[in-house]
């Protein structure tokens, strides 16, 4: 059973076409990367797979369930990192994680949430308000908010832009996390360098399109796009 | 919904409060904007005016009822925007949909929040309608407080369910009151009855329907207000 | 269900049944013992509210359906519905409130069935303006389709309050005492109406579908 299953999705919003016939299967445990440049569908097509957004045609499955009809079942197995910080401004951390953990249904025991805020680093702003927070510690709670219920599926929408050095080498050890325990990631970003050796494959997505499935070198032979140069 | 989504609304409420509670912006504009609308309406229509009813001196007394609703459904309607204004703005709405279980526990949540928030400020209002318009609230301040109670719910209850509604329009403050006044008809006609009968006493005995009337306001659109928050949600 | 086959049916059976009606409530029926001619305007006045309510229920039936199957027909039938709906609810005001001059000598009196209807234009009316504030088809199909079932819903909701809240003033509700002739007169116009109404429906359903078919074909052009 795959992880992931697209079969000629789709995507309409207000007269524009943002996705357009897009098949595609990731099996569990697979780290894939899904590359291209900004507009050309990455986001939607990872709010499709976080069902918060419906496909316009075609169907879509994630960890064995549709995700037209059967959404809720899904969404406890599936964790998701976007481009907004997630996470409110006027509680801590730890209030953060607390209401993430209720929210999924989980036990939210004091010293689990610590441990959580403690292994991405803001043990020392546990209690602060997120208001104070910089770019880096917000995305590093934000990971924190996105895995806390051991999803089985992560999606990730450009995770390393608004990483610390520090917030980097957390996100390194949590794909190493993920790939040891046959966890499934599908990671958008346009810095190949990153997830090179780590991804087995690279969907890459050109105006809608998947232009191309397959290892690194046929997506992006040039050093210069590997490295996000375009 | 289960008992794990009741304790996901009450988290979403909790959430709610505790955020306005420290951030304080929104709650102090609100008061703010419903003191304003008292005194603009005490000054437009003159303090000394007379009612030319009996037991009412001024018409200010008289009309007191209907404009402490006015302000607090003006103040409201700001309130239920906000809650979810904030959440885009700051980017958790998406969030909020990403969690399992009922979306019913998102819109009760939402709905005791901003029922919270409107009895809190109607609580600072009532004294300075008091003053302002030199009525006497406070003999009858238990059952004032029970009519308050069930028109803020249904005020809530629809308030939050459009709110939802128009939360990602273009002309969303233009839309939000549009919408929702009229929906409100039957809540305002009560509300404002309720109090009056309440204050100046009811002869005939009239209460009990006013109060009905709000009970099944409130309830009807609880149930359907929650059952159609999930369409409102969806994408 | 073809919407066109039904729109040319109603159409075509309209304009007898029109004509008819307005010869009988014009000319043949007779005037009001106390009000004269002007109570002829009731011919088209309550005819106005058969033609609203069965606008306002296709809406109610769209809207349902779009939320349950998401296939656009429901909205385009939702949309004509509540179009055609505004349409005679603005009639049967206007007409109430022409009647409403001589005979009452007010333009409008805040009477239960007059407040609710005006308050029931306003919540369609907000229909319509929600759905020029979206964009994107599926999310105003979708927003669109709550507000008109809630908005229904709040209708009888509405009636009741303002009963309740005029029971203690004056009604000033009409005398009817009618003729015979008069109830044939206003049958009948009730029936022109009513095909009327589905005529439109029905037309207003087609230009809808057409406008979505014709997008359709752009983007695919635009590819």
């Amino acid at each position: 059973m795959n992880a992931v299953d697209v079969q000629g999705v789709a995507k309409r919003y207000a007269r524009v076409w943002a996705l357009r016939d897009i098949t595609f299967q990731i099996a569990r445990g697979e780290l894939v990367c899904l590359f291209g440049p900004n507009g050309s569908g990455k986001s939607t097509l990872l709010r499709i797979l976080a069902t918060l957004s419906r496909p316009t045609r075609g169907s879509a499955h994630a960890v064995g369930h549709s995700l037209q009809t059967e959404g809720d079942l899904v969404r406890s197995r599936i964790g998701f990192l976007g481009h907004r910080p997630q996470v409110y401004a006027e509680l801590s951390a730890v209030e953060n994680l607390r209401f993430a953990a209720v929210m999924y249904g989980r036990q939210a025991a004091r010293p689990d949430l610590r441990r959580a805020v403690e292994a991405v680093g803001l043990g020392a702003v546990a209690d602060v308000p997120v208001r104070g927070y910089s770019q880096g510690m917000v995305q590093r709670l934000a990971l924190a908010r996105a895995t806390l219920h051991d999803p089985e599926l992560l999606l990730l929408d450009e995770p390393f832009n608004a990483l610390d050095a520090q917030g980097l080498d957390i996100m390194d050890r949590l794909l190493d996390r993920f790939a040891e325990s046959d966890r499934t990631v599908l990671l958008a970003t346009h810095w190949l360098d990153r997830v090179e050796g780590r991804a087995s494959r690279v969907l890459a997505l050109a105006a809608g399109r998947l232009v191309s499935d397959g290892p690194f070198a046929a997506a992006a032979p040039d050093r210069a796009t590997r490295q996000g140069a375009r | 919904m289960t008992a794990q989504d009741w304790r996901r609304a009450w988290a979403v409420a909790w959430k709610d409060l505790v955020s306005e509670r420290r951030g304080k912006t929104a709650f102090n504009a609100m008061a703010f904007f419903a003191a304003i609308v008292v005194i603009v309406f005490g000054l437009a229509l003159g303090p000394d005016r007379p009612s030319f009813v009996a037991g009412e001196e001024t018409l200010l007394q008289y009309l007191a009822p209907g404009l402490f609703w006015i302000a607090v459904f003006f103040a409201g309607v700001l309130a239920v925007a906000r809650s979810f204004a904030s959440e885009i703005e700051g980017g958790t709405l998406d969030t909020l949909r990403l969690y399992p279980g009922d979306r019913r526990a998102l819109c009760v949540g939402k709905i005791v929040a901003n029922c919270a928030l409107l009895i809190v400020l109607e609580i600072a209002l009532l004294p300075m309608v008091a003053v302002l318009y030199s009525v006497d609230l406070w003999s009858r301040l238990p059952s004032l407080m029970g009519v308050a109670l069930l028109a803020t719910v249904g005020f809530a209850t629809v308030g939050t369910l459009f709110a939802a509604m128009t939360a990602t329009l273009r002309a969303r403050e233009v839309l939000l009151p549009v919408l929702l006044f009229p929906m409100l008809v039957p809540l305002v006609l009560a509300a404002v009855k309720a109090t009056t009968l309440v204050l100046r006493g009811d002869m005939m005995g009239e209460l009990a329907v006013w109060i009905t009337l709000l009970v099944a306001f409130d309830l009807v659109f609880l149930v359907v207000g929650t059952l159609t928050f999930e369409y409102v949600l969806d994408d | 269900m073809d919407a066109a086959r039904i729109g040319g049916v109603a159409g075509v059976a309209a304009i007898p049944v029109l004509a008819a009606g307005l010869y009988l409530g014009l000319a043949w029926a007779p005037p009001d013992a106390m009000m004269g001619n002007v109570q002829r305007i009731m011919y088209v006045h309550f005819p106005s509210w058969i033609a609203t309510a069965i606008g306002y229920v296709v809406a109610l039936v769209g809207s349902g359906g779009y939320l349950a199957r998401r296939s656009p027909r429901f909205d385009w039938l939702a949309h004509a519905g509540v179009e055609v709906g505004v349409l005679f609810n603005v009639s049967g005001l206007v007409t109430g409130s022409i009647w409403g001059r001589p005979t009452w000598g007010v333009w409008w009196t805040w009477d239960p069935r007059l407040t609710t209807t005006a308050i029931m234009l306003i919540i369609f009316t907000g229909y319509l303006l929600v759905r020029a504030f979206i964009e994107d088809s599926e999310t105003r199909a979708r927003v669109a389709a709550v507000v008109a079932i809630v908005g229904f819903l709040n209708v009888p909701i509405v009636y009741l309050s303002v009963r309740w809240w005029r029971t203690l003033h004056q009604i000033q509700s009409s005398p009817e005492t009618v003729a015979p002739e008069m109830v044939v007169a206003l049958r009948v116009m009730m029936g022109a109406f009513a095909l009327l109404a589905v005529f439109l429906v029905a037309r207003r359903y087609e230009l809808a579908r057409l406008e979505a078919a014709a997008e359709a074909a752009e983007d695919r052009v635009d590819g």
